[in-house]
């Protein structure tokens, strides 16, 4: 195929959809490499030292490749007076797929993570229900159990873009905080239904087992509805950074509800106004109130690659990938723009998209070396459409700075560079 | 397939299904009871319908001494603050510029109040501090915000008396779809 038969679809390079199928970037990197570069005539192919000798021997725990040790979550520095307080960020920029691997998955801790023995840890249902109940882990193993595959995401992630000026920053310091993973585990309504829910409980008040013993009020429809009590993520035990040996799951929900090391369920009335739905995760409006149980995550999507402070060397044809999500359904379009907004272009995703999960999407682009503003706007099942940045800080003003879900731009200039800005 | 086969092979599924039901429901009935009195050193919630409080209490010139000896390394002498997150004092949510939001502020109820200090501060050695210590040093954040004075004795009946200035400020979306 040349040049000339790939179909623009939208201003400044973006090319159909459809050349990922047939032709595939293999094919498209060719028709950029015979164009640019041309065959390397010095190039003589030998067996590699490592098909001469044998390799390492299976093993009990296995490990990455240690050409990718570069791989690394981002988390800032320890203070001292904060001990354990802070989070760590996913690298989206240099993961693919949909979900996320342990190691890497983002986390937000507010005291730490504490090394719990399963063997000693409880979790007590009590308050408004016919009969308290303590369960053990070695039991909670013998329950039925659901699996699904969800994203997370902290409610502050992408924060700083509520800010006057656009940081100098990448896919993952700006966006880091969400991630996707299986999750396996008990949904809640079997063991709230055990213990015999009271008519006039209203709320449960979930509390983790950590040092700050944090604690979130979540209505009792709600958590009687897709709220698991999750156990597994991805296969294997949740790991003790996303609240071994258990965690609540709430579904397309601000991650800081998801209670990790979770201990007690108590049914209540009213909401406990724990520190962490007053204080903090609140959103402040224009008009000086503030909204409270501020739970679903918005329509959103970010392009992970080409991002942030990465640098196009030459020119010629990319594949622009990135990630979107909706807390309120699943991921039915997303489109891309490399003009700033001005024109859109269907970007590819699975025809069948999970509900409250990462969506991965991918469009081919020909950057010829121009100025370009790279931009991803997600569709939810509902209808819902991720506003821009402007119409979301008129909105919402920047009071507070949770659920920020407005269109991320990438600025690309003549020099490759790429650098987040507000477009 | 003749009527006995038909029999017999309705008993095999009727029997399994049973066995596949009594199984799940002997799984679904593991947790051990309990009597919320056996949860009194366990459960930290503290409500602000007045649910959930220990006795004693004290007053701010009491806590005075306590945040001064616990608090100031992070939340400064006068509880300004050492980031925008640590400051507890001022601030006004009807000012022009953005508002400072702290718990003078911003806290919509004094019993979120009793209910984190108990159970995450001080940050450093969290749960560490007696009830009575907690209620006296919650009473010298009020106190320094100008809502209690500093002689009143701050218990869980006195706590939920306090108003704070914020305390029609909040919006309930959690029904919000």
């Amino acid at each position: 195929m040349s040049k000339q038969e790939l179909d623009k679809v939208a201003a400044n390079g973006l090319i159909n959809r459809r050349h990922l199928l047939g032709l595939g970037l293999a094919g498209m990197g060719t028709v950029a490499s015979t164009s640019l570069l041309g065959a390397d005539a010095g190039l003589n192919l030998e067996i590699p030292g490592w098909s001469k000798q044998p390799g390492a021997n299976a093993s009990g725990y296995g490990s990455r490749s240690r050409f990718t040790d570069d791989m690394q979550r981002m988390a800032g520095n320890p203070n001292p007076l904060y001990p354990g307080g802070g989070a760590s960020r996913s690298p989206l920029h240099q993961l693919h797929g949909s979900i996320t691997p342990n190691s890497l998955h983002f986390e937000r801790h507010h005291a730490g993570i504490p090394d719990i023995d399963p063997a000693q840890h409880k979790l007590v249902i009590h308050g408004l229900v016919r009969q308290p109940l303590v369960f053990n882990y070695e039991d909670l193993l013998r329950y039925p159990m659901v699996s699904k595959i969800y994203f997370l995401e902290c409610s502050g992630n992408s924060g700083s873009l509520f800010g006057p000026n656009a940081a100098d920053g990448s896919a993952q310091s700006l966006h880091g905080l969400v991630s996707g993973a299986e999750w396996t585990g008990i949904p809640l309504s079997t063991l709230l239904d055990e213990a015999g829910v009271d008519p006039d409980a209203r709320w449960i008040n979930a509390v983790g087992a950590d040092a700050a013993s944090m604690g979130r009020s979540i209505p009792l429809n709600r958590a009687m509805d897709d709220v698991m009590l999750a156990l597994f993520q991805n296969g294997e035990p949740v790991r003790p950074g996303q609240g071994y040996p258990m965690r609540l799951f709430v579904p397309g929900c601000e991650g800081n509800i998801s209670v990790k090391w979770l201990t007690q369920i108590k049914l209540t009335k009213e909401p406990t106004h724990f520190r962490d739905e007053t204080s903090k995760y609140t959103d402040t409006r224009l008009d000086r109130k503030s909204l409270q149980f501020t739970f679903p995550m918005g329509t959103k999507s970010v392009i992970t690659a080409p991002s942030g402070q990465m640098k196009l060397e030459r020119q010629g044809i990319y594949q622009v990938t990135g990630i979107a999500w909706s807390g309120r359904g699943s991921i039915r379009r997303v489109e891309v723009s490399a003009d700033g907004g001005r024109t859109w272009a269907d970007a590819m995703i699975d025809s069948h998209q999970s509900e409250k999960a990462l969506a991965r999407f991918r469009i081919p682009w020909e950057w010829s070396g121009g100025d370009a503003v790279l931009q991803s706007r997600a569709t939810d099942s509902l209808g819902n459409v991720q506003p821009t940045r402007t119409s979301l800080v008129n909105e919402k003003g920047n009071i507070s700075t949770y659920h920020f879900h407005g269109i991320q731009s990438w600025a690309v200039n003549t020099a490759g560079d790429i650098a987040n800005v507000y477009a | 397939m003749s009527t006995l086969k038909k029999l017999v092979t309705t008993a095999a599924v009727s029997i399994s299904l049973v066995i596949g039901i009594s199984a799940a429901v002997q799984a679904q009935s593991l947790g051990t009871p309990v009597d919320e009195s056996q949860l009194k050193n366990f459960d930290l919630i503290a409500q602000a319908d007045g649910s959930g409080y220990p006795d004693g209490g004290g007053t701010a010139i009491q806590g005075k001494a306590i945040f001064e000896r616990r608090c100031v390394a992070c939340h400064g002498m006068n509880g300004e603050g050492t980031s925008a997150n640590t400051r507890l004092v001022g601030g006004d949510m009807q000012s022009e510029e953005r508002p400072i939001r702290t718990v003078g502020s911003y806290w919509p109820h004094a019993s979120t109040l009793f209910d984190y200090v108990q159970r995450a501060m001080p940050a450093d050695a969290p749960k560490s501090l007696s009830s009575s210590e907690v209620y006296q040093v919650i009473a010298y954040v009020l106190n320094m915000n100008g809502i209690i004075e500093d002689s009143l004795l701050l218990n869980k009946e006195s706590l939920m008396q306090v108003e704070m200035p914020n305390k029609d400020g909040f919006i309930d979306s959690s029904q919000a779809l």
